[in-house]
């Protein structure tokens, strides 16, 4: 039996919830970032539309164009970045830890 | 040029490891270029003054001991999106504006320890994210050719800093034509090498499965003589490649004879303007009376580079800039709340260009979305390399434009878009992850300007065929010499002091 074009339709048409996709990416927008980010990410989905037209049924998908293979190191003890080198970059520490807001609420 | 950091690599190379120069002498002359011509151009966002002297020494020293260093004094500009211990590196971001990095990237390292001297550390788009260095948010960058166009990007501060003679050789980074696009807009080669060919450890990450290190130089055989010290597997890169490397250097070539270049059906550049056109026509001819038999191969997917990459890039980079979130270094906001400080620090460290496109991924990969988008788009690559393996079936290289017009003007693409089309020529071998290059072709004059701009003539081999692609272009540089005729607009004032 033939395959049928591959059939998840691409949505581009839809409102896009750029407050949501902010969310989850970690951005804190404004009103008008949102407007405008959504407006233009809604003007590049129009042009990626244009993928739906390939034929891509029966083609794996390529992650990476080399020869993917395991990579292992001999599991042996080396120097490693000095824990104080490290540190002194960290916007806030505390004693040998980076510091950060209540993550937990009391 | 008389200017020490103006002749080539290969030079300064020999002339500092016989003793008819020092190294030291040689980076005063850069350092002092650098002062010169820096307030105009702005190439760099951090020039090394100490660190390229204290290096000077240690290469004097060591050629004193009898080393041999193929690089002996060459001054070089780093794309500050690579670490270089001790110095600050920003990736042209406020989220890293005053982070030092602690180590040193491996192919920065492996310049060094060839006896290349770090002049700076070059200007780039945002987290290596756009086309003509404008969405830096460190500094602008002006092309040496005309001050009021861009140097094209992402890599414009390397680019830059070679065409103005601040530095001999530079380090750029490639993801979608980042490396060729400036150095055709700047009148220097540029050349990516195959992916994985080049450790990428040390390089500020944007989309792993695209992003490569590579040189910008004035001539070929400087660019070939970067790349034999920097290519080669790296055990803190799980994606380099430990095959041995075939020294480019010694395959340098006069001619093309038994060589059959691909030119690209859909890559008609008719459309691209009368006098674009004719360079890239004469590029084609000259090529052919090298000896090179001309065929026509066809890419029917190419046409969809700019769409896959426009979903595999972002979504690669919202990943790899989740990094960045105010807690181990960079830029923090505080909040009460750790969500509340992560999202704050993001949105006043990043940029528009990278806001837009870490959205952009961050949507390709979400829920219901991702095989739409990010699954389709990983088929849509497979295609698309297959369209070069079919058609290396019938020729050894394609010959293609680096960029589909000259350097433009400053706010020119103000919309994304716009921007983007810029990488159409360079984005399908990116995604084919094959080596690539721009070498000087030819000059046109933009309208509404009297200054002559250079294009790029872009050539790609297969995977791993740097010494014969390295070896054409020398050929093509050789016996045409384009990048010659004209000089970078600053000289005039600069000779003048």
């Amino acid at each position: 039996m033939p395959t049928t074009a591959w059939s998840i339709p691409i949505l581009s048409s839809e409102k896009i919830d750029v407050r949501y996709v902010a969310k989850l990416a970690s951005l804190a927008l404004s009103d008008d970032e949102i407007d405008r980010f959504g407006a233009q990410l809604a003007d590049l989905l129009t042009h990626v539309d244009a993928l739906a037209e390939l034929d891509t049924s029966a083609v794996p998908a390529t992650a990476q164009v080399i020869e993917s293979r395991n990579v292992a190191r001999p599991d042996a003890v080396a120097p490693c970045l000095d824990r104080e080198t490290v540190l002194a970059q960290a916007p806030a520490r505390q004693g040998a830890f980076f510091r950060v807001p209540r993550i937990i609420a009391s | 040029m008389s200017d020490a950091a103006a002749r080539s690599a290969t030079a300064i190379a020999a002339d500092v490891q016989a003793g008819r120069v020092s190294a030291r002498e040689i980076t005063e002359k850069a350092l002092a270029r650098v002062a010169a011509v820096e307030p105009r151009v702005g190439a760099y966002l951090t020039v090394l003054d100490a660190a390229a002297r204290a290096a000077a020494d240690r290469v004097d020293a060591c050629i004193r001991a009898g080393e041999r260093l193929p690089l002996a004094g060459v001054p070089l500009a780093i794309k500050d999106n690579m670490a270089l211990a001790g110095s600050r590196t920003t990736a042209a971001s406020k989220i890293l504006a005053d982070w030092v990095a602690p180590y040193t990237a491996t192919a920065v390292a492996r310049l060094l320890a060839a006896g290349a001297i770090p002049i700076g550390k070059a200007n780039l788009d945002e987290f290596a994210m756009g086309s003509s260095c404008e969405n830096s948010a460190l500094g602008t960058t002006r092309n040496p050719y005309d001050l009021e166009r861009v140097p094209g990007g992402s890599s414009g501060g390397s680019a830059a800093a070679v065409a103005a003679g601040e530095a001999t050789i530079a380090l750029g980074s490639d993801t979608g034509g980042s490396i060729r696009e400036p150095a055709a807009f700047c009148n220097v080669v540029g050349f990516k090498p195959t992916y994985g060919r080049v450790s990428r450890y040390g390089l500020i990450a944007f989309a792993s499965s695209l992003d490569q290190i590579g040189p910008l130089a004035h001539t070929v055989a400087d660019a070939a003589l970067v790349y034999d010290a920097i290519a080669g597997g790296d055990p803190m890169d799980a994606t380099s490649l430990d095959r041995p490397v075939e020294p480019a250097s010694a395959r340098l070539r006069d001619d093309l004879r038994g060589c059959k270049i691909g030119i690209v059906r859909q890559f008609d550049t008719q459309t691209l303007g009368d006098d674009v056109d004719a360079v890239y026509r004469r590029a084609y001819r000259d090529l052919e009376a090298l000896g090179a038999e001309l065929v026509e191969v066809t890419l029917p997917t190419a046409d969809y580079g700019l769409a896959t990459y426009y979903l595999i890039a972002p979504a690669e980079c919202s990943s790899n800039l989740a990094r960045f979130d105010g807690v181990r270094y960079g830029l923090r906001v505080d909040a009460d709340d750790v969500r509340e400080m992560y999202a704050r620090t993001r949105a006043a460290g990043f940029g528009p260009e990278v806001k837009r496109r870490i959205l952009i991924g961050t949507y390709a990969l979400s829920s219901g979305y991702y095989d739409a988008y990010y699954v389709r788009a990983q088929k849509a690559r497979t295609l698309i390399a297959r369209d070069f393996e079919r058609a290396f079936q019938s020729c050894d290289l394609i010959a293609a434009p680096a960029a589909s017009c000259p350097a433009f003007r400053f706010n020119a693409k103000s919309d994304p878009y716009s921007m983007y089309l810029m990488d159409y020529y360079t984005i399908p071998m990116s995604l084919a992850g094959l080596p690539a290059l721009s070498v000087p072709c030819g000059w046109v004059t933009p309208d509404g300007s009297t200054r002559p701009m250079p294009l790029g003539l872009q050539l790609c081999g297969p995977l791993f065929s740097e010494p014969l692609l390295l070896g054409a272009a020398h050929a093509y540089e050789s016996a045409t010499g384009h990048a010659r005729a004209h000089r970078p607009a600053l000289d005039e004032a600069v000779d003048h002091v």
